[in-house]
Order: structure tokens, then sequence, then C-alpha cells
């Protein structure tokens, strides 16, 4: 890998690890990306096969809101009907005060106001979509073409764009010569020629290797606090939502089954989005034994809770897996302990824990749903 | 029969195919190109999808492509006499070696056009390009290195076709070792002809070849033929794909 591909175009910009606020200075209570009841239905040869299952996504601007889900849970549908590559079957898209389901008339093709509306939105892929026979630039200018653009301002444009992407020694080059985290660059810089509000990622980094993954991430994370742009990204790795969203929902079959910022999420008891993407690990060592993850943020974090539960009950406790990590922005500390005896047996510590303002998970309780490694 | 003999016989004949397979190349292109596009873009998840108008135009370049030429160039008799005012010479023979070449070279260009990858059509509707923007500037240029290779295939065919012109009084190299080689037993002559045949076809495949590839070298997708590439390893950007990939 050359040596730049691990360059990032606002190194100062950049957030140190562990800092605490989840919700950087950009984003506002303004909904920029907001589909109610959006609903996706795919017929052939007489069989229906729902995709959307009336999804209500609401994203605010200025943040990075991360849709996860396996594959055929429905993201993709989800991203393609945002710009309305994919009409929706019923339900309604907004962008940025929008409703870009009233401007997409009904035939299949797309209107002027629609395409306007499209050209204000960027949008990166997986497999980047570069033109082969265009150089670099030439690929970065191919939205101000379509916009209208003079050839002066292009060119000034796009090699503002590819230095803002850390590519400004790469504009003559062909895309088969770049490697894939370049490729993904120059769409990125692609996407933002037409100064967006709104970019949208679909599976930008899926292609990539975890390096060049963590490089592009950073980029985005920059891009969203440099330039205030709001990012919808969709993706089945959950390290990206990890590293880089403030919001985040979790797809299953059409629908949204887990949806908000990623400190609400850490904070829902059983969020299965909050397991995944926070595991801890360790089984319970019998049967008449309660397993219990207890999760650490803000000001719990300080207090010796353990030790204090073992002592007020005079309780044996046994750790099975601890962690520590930044989500989100936000540090947090997860604990998977085993006490003595069945729940039964443990309302009471339990019952303490909680008083202490902890966040506690009991393993195969209700209303715990905690699935074991989720992913 | 002596070498200067045959010179006077071959270097009008020469030029007669020339300009037959010139002008039908060209209008097989101009007509070819957009009706081979428009199969692509009407066909079912088209951009333009219009089922009936896609069975339609199929249906003709199918009826167009089963002909033999020969047969064509006599159904098309009326037609010519309205293009050109007649129905013998070269002139003459253009129309209908156009008319057989247009859904040849269609076809060859509807499969070009389908292979260029649909993501770069995404790509361009989600920048707000519309239909001809796609066309012109994702379609045409990404499939150019196939379409060049289309081209040179229908100039090829072209060349055969145009043997069969001299039925129409056209002339032309085939029809001239028809006339020779076949009718007056002058094997040397025929033999002759198909040899400049030879080095005529192979000078239009190895020109084609190149130009197909020389674009390919430029900008070829990453693992499109990795030979290509040594032969452009003079750029000095091309020194880092080995390195990058």
């Amino acid at each position: 890998m050359p040596p730049h591909e691990n360059r990032v175009a606002f190194q100062t910009e950049c957030t140190p690890p562990g800092h605490t606020h989840a919700l950087h200075p950009t984003v506002t209570e303004t909904h920029v990306i907001t589909t109610t009841g959006l609903t996706k239905v795919y017929r052939s040869r007489g069989r229906e096969v729902t995709a959307l299952d009336g999804v209500d996504l609401h994203v605010r601007e200025g943040e990075v809101y991360g849709v996860i889900g396996q594959s055929g849970a429905g993201k993709s549908s989800l991203i393609r009907c945002v710009n309305l590559l994919e009409k929706p079957t019923a339900g309604t898209v907004t962008v940025a005060g929008q409703d870009l389901t009233a401007l997409s008339g009904r035939g299949p093709r797309a209107g002027r106001e629609l395409r306007q509306a499209r050209s204000r939105i960027g949008m990166v892929f997986q497999h980047f979509n570069l033109l082969s026979t265009r150089t670099v630039q030439d690929n970065v200018e191919l939205p101000l073409e379509i916009l209208g653009t003079s050839g002066k301002e292009r060119s000034r444009k796009a090699l503002e764009l590819l230095d803002l992407v850390g590519l400004a020694d790469k504009a003559k080059a062909y895309p088969a010569q770049l490697s894939g985290g370049q490729k993904q660059r120059v769409g990125i810089a692609r996407a933002l020629a037409g100064d967006p509000k709104v970019l949208l990622s679909d599976e930008a980094t899926s292609a990539l290797d975890p390096e060049t993954t963590r490089s592009i991430l950073q980029l985005l994370r920059d891009l969203n606090r440099q330039l205030g742009l709001t990012v919808l990204l969709i993706t089945h790795e959950m390290d990206v939502v990890k590293n880089v969203c403030d919001s985040a929902a979790l797809m299953e079959n059409g629908r949204i089954v887990e949806s908000g910022t990623v400190s609400e999420l850490l904070a829902t008891p059983g969020s299965e989005l909050a397991a995944a993407l926070f595991p801890v690990g360790g089984e319970a060592t019998g049967d008449d034994r309660t397993v219990v993850d207890v999760t650490f943020h803000g000001e719990a974090a300080t207090q010796p809770v353990i030790s204090q539960l073992s002592r007020t009950y005079n309780i044996d406790i046994s750790i099975l897996g601890a962690a520590i990590d930044t989500v989100g922005g936000l540090q947090v500390g997860r604990m998977r302990i085993e006490l003595p005896g069945r729940y039964e047996d443990n309302v009471v510590p339990i019952g303490f824990l909680r008083e202490q303002g902890l966040q506690i998970d009991v393993l195969g309780q209700e209303p715990v749903l905690l699935k074991e490694g989720a992913k | 029969m002596t070498w200067s003999e045959m010179w006077a016989l071959l270097e009008p004949e020469c030029w007669n195919t020339l300009y037959m397979v010139g002008w039908s190349t060209l209008i097989a292109i101009v007509g070819g190109l957009p009706l081979g596009i428009l199969l692509v873009l009407t066909d079912r998840g088209g951009l333009l999808q219009n089922v009936v108008a896609n069975r339609v135009i199929g249906q003709i370049v199918n009826i167009a492509r089963s002909m033999p030429f020969i047969i064509l160039m006599v159904a098309l008799m009326t037609f010519t006499r309205w293009v050109t005012g007649t129905t013998i010479g070269r002139d003459a023979a253009i129309v209908p070696l156009a008319v057989g070449a247009i859904p040849f070279f269609a076809r060859l260009v509807e499969t070009a056009v389908r292979e260029v990858d649909g993501g770069l059509v995404e790509a361009v509707q989600s920048m707000g390009g519309n239909t001809w923007t796609i066309v012109r500037k994702v379609l045409v240029p990404e499939a150019l290195p196939s379409l060049i290779a289309s081209a040179t295939t229908t100039v090829v065919a072209l060349i055969g076709y145009s043997a069969m012109a001299g039925t129409v009084g056209a002339g032309g190299l085939g029809d001239l070792a028809i006339r020779y080689g076949y009718q007056r037993f002058e094997s040397e002559l025929m033999w002759v002809i198909v040899a400049i045949l030879a080095v005529v076809i192979s000078l239009i495949q190895f020109a084609g070849d190149y130009a197909a590839r020389s674009l390919h070298g430029r900008g070829g997708r990453s693992g499109s033929a990795p030979k290509l590439r040594l032969l452009k390893a003079k750029e000095p950007a091309t020194a880092d794909v080995g390195k990058v990939a």
C-alpha cells in the first residue's frame, strides 16, 4: 500500500480518542433526511418480495447515521430509496425539506426536478463506480459537467476536492492505476462535487481492507465535521458504526428494529445493537449461577460498585469478561460478572446495582434478550 | 497473364472495394450504433424500458440478419433505386451492403453496451444525469474498446459481402476473383486476389485490435487484461500498479 493511503485530510480536526461527547457541535435537531412508512415491494413473476416494510428514519443535520443489518435486510433498498434510484412502493422521502417522492412523478424515469434534487445528494458506492476511460480529475468533474459548470470552474473545483481527499497528485491518473482506498477517495471527491448537504454511502468500505477502511471512515468523519455534511451510511460491519456513527439503526427483514443515538442505544436495556457494538464474552460456570452484564458510562464509571456489592451482600463475584472501549466517541465500560445462585436469589444485589445508576442486563431474564455474541 | 495485365485489372477494383466497404461501414456505424443502444435501453429493466419497441426492433434486426446477402440485394432493389436512382453500379451496391451491416453491427453494439457495469449508470443517475447523459458519458465511452472491435468485425464481414456486389455490376476485388478466377479459369489472378484480401483483412484486424487495446490500456478496469498494461509500461503512473494491486 502506498504511504499516502493513510494520509488524512484534516489531521488537526481529528477527534482525539476517548473524548466524552458523542454529539459534536455540528449536529442540530433539524431532520435533514426523513422517511415515513417507506415500503418497497419487488414483484417478479407473480411473486412479491417486501424489501422495506414501513421504514421511518430520521437523520439529523450534521450527524453520521449508520444503518446496519445483514445482507437481505433491506439496507441497500433503503439507501437507494433515499435518492429515489429505487422508487418506493409507498411512503415518503424528504431530503433537506424537499419531498422527493412528490417529485418522482408516475413514470419510471426521473424528471428534471428529481434529477436536480439528486445532484444535491452525494453518493458513494461499494465498488466505487468510477469511469475507467476518464482520468481521476475528469471523474470528479463529471457531476459538474451534468450541472453545466464551465470548464475552468470544473477543473478548479475538481482539483480542490482531490486535494481535500488527499489525492491531488493523482489527478491525471486513471482509476485502474489506483488502489481500492484511493478509488474510494476519488468516489468521495466526486460525490462532493455538487456541494451536497447529504452524503449517502452504500457500503463504501465493504470492498476495502481493515486499514484502508479506517482511513476512509476517518475521511468521512472529517468531512462531516469540517463541512457539516450529513452522512447516511449503510454497512454490515459493526466496526464502521463503532468508529464513525453518531446514531445508528438496526435493520431486520425490511424493518428498523432499533434506532437512536449511540449513547441512547448503549443505555437501552437489552439493546441488540449495543451488545453487538460492545460485546463482552464469558459463559456461566454452572447452572446455579446468574450472569449479569454491567455497562458503565458517564458518572457511574468512577464508582467502585463491584467491591461495594461484594461487601454489602457478602457474596463472591467472579468477573467473566470486561472491556473499556470508545463507541461513537463515547467511553464505555462493560463487564460480565457472575453471582452465585439463581436469579431469584440475586434480586436484591441486582437491585443494588441498578440503584447505582448502572445499566444491568441479566442474561436469560426478561426483558433482557441479549443474544450471546450477537453480530 | 502478366503482372502488368493483372495490375491493370486489380487497381480499379481495389478502389471499388474500398469505396463500397468504406461508405457502407460508415453508414452501418451511424445507423447501427443508436439501434444497438436502443436495444439495450428499451429492454426490460433498461432506462427507456419499452418491451413493445424492444420486440419490434429486435425482430427487424433478426429478420435482416437472417436474410442471405444476395437475396437482400435483390429484395432491396426498389429502395436502392429510390435512394441512388439506379440499381446497378457501386453506388447501388452500397445500399444493400449498409442495410445488411446495420443490424449486424447493432447486435454487436448491443452486446458491447450490455457489458458496461450497471453501477456506472447508477452513479451518473445519482448525480442527476439523464438518459442522454448516460449514453454519452458512460455507455459509449466505456464500451468504446468493444465498439471498435465490433466495427472491425463489421468491416471484415462487409469485405466478404462486397464480393457479391458484382452481381449488380459494382465490381470490386471479389467480383474480379469470380469473373476471372472462377469463370475464366485464371487461377493465378484469383490467388493474387485472395492474397490481397488476406493482407487487407489482417491489416484491418490488426489496426482495430491495436486501437481497442490502446484504449483499454489507458483506462482498462482493474483486472482486465494485465498483458495490455505491460504494453504501456512507459507511462510513469503505471509503475505504481504492480505495487498497489
